[in-house]
């Protein structure tokens, strides 16, 4: 049985819990599209997907647009299986990896050697896997015999190479990633525009969140447009996005 | 590239119309428990990155605990009229036991708030942030077991076949951290007040629990201590190491609260474990 995702009428809202309400309600009318609303026990409550019904197929490859604040990030978290809808039902099956935040998990205080183990650990890997994946990101990352030196002590470049060579070495079902990974210097762009090409060719669904229309003409089949937490269009990327 | 092949958490099925708390969140704690190797290394890396840079280490709080049983000792036996000999086992072994009670549950009050950024970006069971703070108290409280068998061995205090019992005081304790860190954890995660007023609990506990006092210096009322879960809990490891056993009623409080702790524990996070990502 092939990768595939199915989503009936999910719907995600943030109660906003921790805020003063007034300038929080404020601030986000200003930025965002996304409709606040009060509820009945006078909370601040984002609603920040509705209704969204789609599927998505094993050989697709995924881009969201929209502006910031469309949902585009909240998707691909709900799909990752971070934040569970209010309504609607959603099925997810095959091996999810998430690029959404590189750094997620990483401890400063150690090496980076010890991140890529601790790394193996939250996937949940076994012993060998978790050897091939510290041989294949100490390799990627290039970081020489920075390796072995606590992370607190990297430059914002080589932290983002260790992250990015983490986060590619393993190859998932389905790729669900967020726009963060074009960061890092133009020699290592190369390479990793390479590598995450690799990556999306060899997995059987990418979803990505993205502004780059080229990236979208380049390597997606589908554009799903989202617009205040709903889909406004989903088609191929000619259709939603118009030719260059 | 290496593909990966395992499924390492249960796959992704959601329906908010039926919802199935009870089945997830037991699915929930199997993979967590499946997880505990990464909960064990996070532990240990919190307590490394505690003490880094130290030269003893969690040591100090060994160190500290010494100082501690050692004027207090002098202090109180006097207050008291208790001999030393007497009294410092009784105070060693309860100061170090509410010391790991006291630290479980001023941990388990940010268990979830302080790895926020894991729980927004990564998808993981919440047992393994659980087990990461009961575990991480463990290893703390471990240093302090030298403190405890070399003042044993000065003091000549051997507390027999009885001292095995302490096995089940342990598992009783360690059962308990777990669950109010999961419980803690997450009203904590909700309610942001809940935490400082657990503190002032603790430290109003700490007086009304014999720690410094021994029970029988309540005379007639000590009948009622069992009710106290702290004493319950402290009688398991007091009993066994210092008593020659301990109450029965103190071991029967003791199996009791630990029940309505999990139960509590438990419901509460079939209910609300799918809000977590929200609260935090």
């Amino acid at each position: 049985m092939g990768a595939q995702i199915v989503s009936r009428g999910v719907a995600v809202a943030f109660p906003l819990y921790h805020a003063p309400a007034r300038s929080l309600k404020k601030r986000l009318l200003a930025k965002a599209g996304i409709r606040v609303r009060t509820d009945e026990s006078n909370r601040v409550v984002v609603q920040a997907l509705h209704d969204l019904s789609f599927e998505i197929n094993q050989g697709e490859r995924v881009a969201l647009v929209g502006q910031n604040g469309a949902g585009k990030t909240t998707l691909l978290r709900v799909l990752a299986g971070i934040y569970e809808p209010v309504a609607g039902s959603l099925r997810v099956d095959g091996e999810v990896g998430s690029l959404i935040d590189p750094g997620a998990g990483m401890d400063p205080d150690s090496t980076g050697r010890e991140n890529i183990r601790l790394r193996a650990l939250y996937l949940g890997l076994d012993d060998t896997t978790a050897a091939e994946l510290e041989a294949e990101a100490s390799e990627f990352s290039g970081l020489g015999e920075f390796l072995d030196v606590p992370i607190r002590g990297y430059s914002a470049g080589m932290a983002v190479r260790l992250a990015f060579a983490m986060a590619t070495s393993m190859q998932p079902a389905i790729l669900l990633m967020d726009e963060w990974f074009l960061a890092g210097d133009a020699d290592f762009m190369t390479k990793a525009e390479e590598r995450l090409a690799q990556l999306v060719q060899a997995s059987e669904i990418m979803v990505i969140a993205t502004h780059n229309m080229d990236v979208v003409r380049r390597w997606c089949t589908r554009v799903i447009r989202l617009e205040a937490g709903k889909i406004v269009g989903d088609g191929v990327p000619g259709d939603i996005i118009g030719d260059a | 590239m290496k593909k990966v092949e395992q499924l390492s958490y249960s796959s992704l099925v959601i329906s908010a119309d039926r919802p199935r708390h009870v089945e997830r969140a037991l699915g929930d704690l199997r993979d967590g428990f499946r997880a505990w190797r990464l909960a064990f290394a996070l532990a240990r890396l919190d307590l490394r990155n505690r003490y880094r840079g130290s030269v003893l280490g969690p040591f100090w709080f060994t160190l500290s605990s010494a100082f501690m049983v050692g004027g207090l000792g002098l202090l109180y036996s006097q207050l008291f009229k208790v001999s030393l000999a007497d009294y410092l086992p009784h105070l060693a072994v309860s100061l170090i036991v509410w010391q790991m009670i006291a630290g479980l549950i001023n941990d388990a009050v940010a268990c979830m708030t302080s790895v926020e950024g894991v729980i927004r970006q990564v998808r993981l069971p919440y047992t393994v942030h659980a087990l990461r703070c009961t575990i991480r108290n463990i290893l703390t409280a471990l240093h302090q077991v030298p403190l405890i068998v070399i003042l044993f061995l000065i003091l000549g205090h051997n507390p027999g076949w009885a001292g095995f019992l302490a096995i089940i005081g342990i598992v009783i304790l360690c059962l308990n951290g777990f669950a109010l860190s999961i419980f803690f954890g997450m009203i904590c995660a909700r309610f942001r007040d809940i935490g400082p007023i657990v503190g002032n609990i603790l430290q109003l506990a700490f007086f009304l629990t014999p720690i410094m006092w021994k029970p029988n210096m309540l005379g007639d009322i000590q009948v009622w201590l069992p009710l106290n879960p702290f004493y319950a809990l402290l009688e398991t490891l007091r009993g066994p190491l210092v008593e020659g056993g301990g109450a029965w009623l103190a071991w029967a409080a003791a199996v009791f609260f630990t029940a309505v702790n999990c139960t509590v524990a438990f419901a509460f996070f079939a209910r609300f474990r799918s809000r977590i990502a929200f609260w935090v």
